[in-house]
């Protein structure tokens, strides 16, 4: 189960990237890419290895403040970034 | 076609760098042309810096260095390092002939991502028969343990033929034992060698059904685990032709080794005059061309497509295959069991059940003394 003091970290099989001609973040791994949509975009570049579940929560319910809570979502997300093998989490 | 559809055409996401049509094997699978061209066509360094700087401005992303064989060209470390540079993903297909402990950490650090490396078969005596090189499993073996010891990601490409296709158990479990994180099982694609040599290729229907079943048993007892396989099936077997390309010239654009710039890399064989990045820029080659052009959109769509609800699915089929097969490049894909040809894509599968003529080797190119651009002997 993901809680909120464990630090994601990308899969190094993949590259986060932002693309300017697609106006979005991008995953990158061989020979393929995943378009990101914008808030999946926004919650992928705060995963850098550092930062808490919580750290996410908090910078993005800081930075959309018309968006309502966003805890769940990003949970929601994590853990489908999680299936897809996007991140992973030392134990 | 008009000037509004062009300028709607999105960027080129991915750019496949035919680095040279020279390769130390001789696959009778092989999807090169039958006429390889000369070596001294080639583009240089520079010619090829360009193609990547002017691609990425267009939002080009994925970068394949491919051939022939890519290793063969001694400036491929600068090429992956520009392009590295510029923000491309960089993909090595490789058959693992030219490969070195030292030169996969050379090529680490010009900041290549991700190394192919091609099997021929699961055992050396199956592998070097294919690729008509003695040792060459043995070889690939070691350098597809060093790829993954450097920290690459790994896909192994293993083209699965009449010659090979019993061996698909063994070849999911070398896979495992060589930590691939995807592994390709792709049947022939009847194009350039491969389709002169089809009717030894080309697996029968049971046989296609007795690997597919293997490999889904295979896949149920990983549990998760190990590499993901992709298992591609040859469209003679479908009824409905392939989204080829994902469109013509939508998504793809191939630089040949003589600088030819392609939607794909066998559309060379068509009736239609390419445009080179010798002379031309990308954007005008991608926006402009009358060759890229020319299959865009559905105008160009004869009965039975034009007025098929699935043509914005597979966009007729492929151009090459069709042409190949009936002499018209805008007749629907034949493997379409709605095209008036089907019939040619079943004659095939009977013709492959008794080889008439014998198989063909893949030649190698002439190369030239004296030329500008170093390569490396093998």
């Amino acid at each position: 189960m993901i809680n909120s003091s464990l630090q994601p970290k990308i899969n190094p099989m993949f590259r986060l990237q932002w693309e300017q001609v697609q106006e979005c973040y991008v995953l990158l791994y061989p020979e393929g890419m995943v378009k990101l949509n914008g808030s999946a975009g926004e919650i992928m570049q705060l995963i850098d290895g550092n930062n808490k579940v919580v750290d996410i929560i908090n910078t993005l319910n800081d930075k959309f403040p018309d968006a309502g809570d966003l805890t769940e979502d990003i949970y929601e997300f994590l853990s489908a970034a999680g299936e897809k093998k996007w991140l992973y989490y030392e134990q | 076609m008009n000037n509004e559809t062009q300028t709607n055409v999105g960027p080129p996401l991915w750019l496949l760098a035919e680095l040279t049509y020279d390769c130390p094997l001789h696959c009778p699978y092989c999807s090169n042309p039958t006429d390889l061209g000369d070596t001294k066509d080639e583009l240089n360094t520079q010619q090829w810096l360009d193609v990547f700087t002017q691609a990425r401005a267009m939002g080009a992303v994925q970068l394949g260095f491919s051939g022939g064989e890519p290793l063969l060209r001694k400036d491929l470390e600068q090429m992956v390092k520009h392009s590295r540079e510029l923000g491309f993903y960089t993909n090595l297909i490789t058959s693992g002939i030219g490969l070195t402990e030292k030169r996969i950490a050379k090529l680490k650090v010009a900041g290549l991502d991700h190394i192919q490396i091609s099997f021929q078969g699961a055992d050396p005596e199956m592998n070097d028969i294919i690729a008509g090189r003695g040792n060459a499993f043995e070889q690939k073996f070691k350098m597809a343990q060093s790829v993954k010891e450097q920290g690459y990601p790994m896909v192994l490409n293993f083209v699965i033929s009449k010659q090979n296709i019993s061996q698909v158990e063994d070849i999911m479990r070398l896979s495992c034992l060589l930590k691939a994180d995807y592994v390709e099982l792709a049947t022939a694609q009847y194009y350039g060698w491969a389709f002169a040599n089809r009717d030894h290729l080309l697996p029968s229907q049971k046989q296609m059904v007795d690997a597919e079943k293997i490999v889904n048993e295979f896949r149920d007892k990983q549990n998760g685990k190990g590499p993901k396989f992709f298992f591609i099936t040859p469209d003679y077997f479908e009824d409905r032709p392939k989204a080829c390309m994902n469109g013509w010239g939508s998504t793809f654009l191939t630089i040949a080794p003589d600088g030819s710039a392609l939607p794909c890399h066998s559309a060379k064989m068509l009736p239609l005059k390419f445009p080179n990045v010798k002379n031309k820029s990308i954007s005008h080659i991608w926006q402009q061309d009358f060759a890229f052009n020319r299959f865009r959109g559905d105008s160009w769509m004869p009965e039975p497509c034009q007025s098929c609800d699935e043509k914005e699915k597979d966009f007729g089929g492929c151009r090459c295959q069709a042409f190949m097969m009936t002499g018209n490049m805008d007749a629907t894909d034949p493997v379409c069991s709605k095209s008036p040809d089907h019939h040619l894509v079943q004659e095939a599968i009977e013709l492959a059940k008794n080889p008439k003529e014998p198989i063909f080797e893949r030649v190698n190119q002439r190369t030239f003394k004296g030329e500008d651009i170093v390569r490396i002997k093998l």
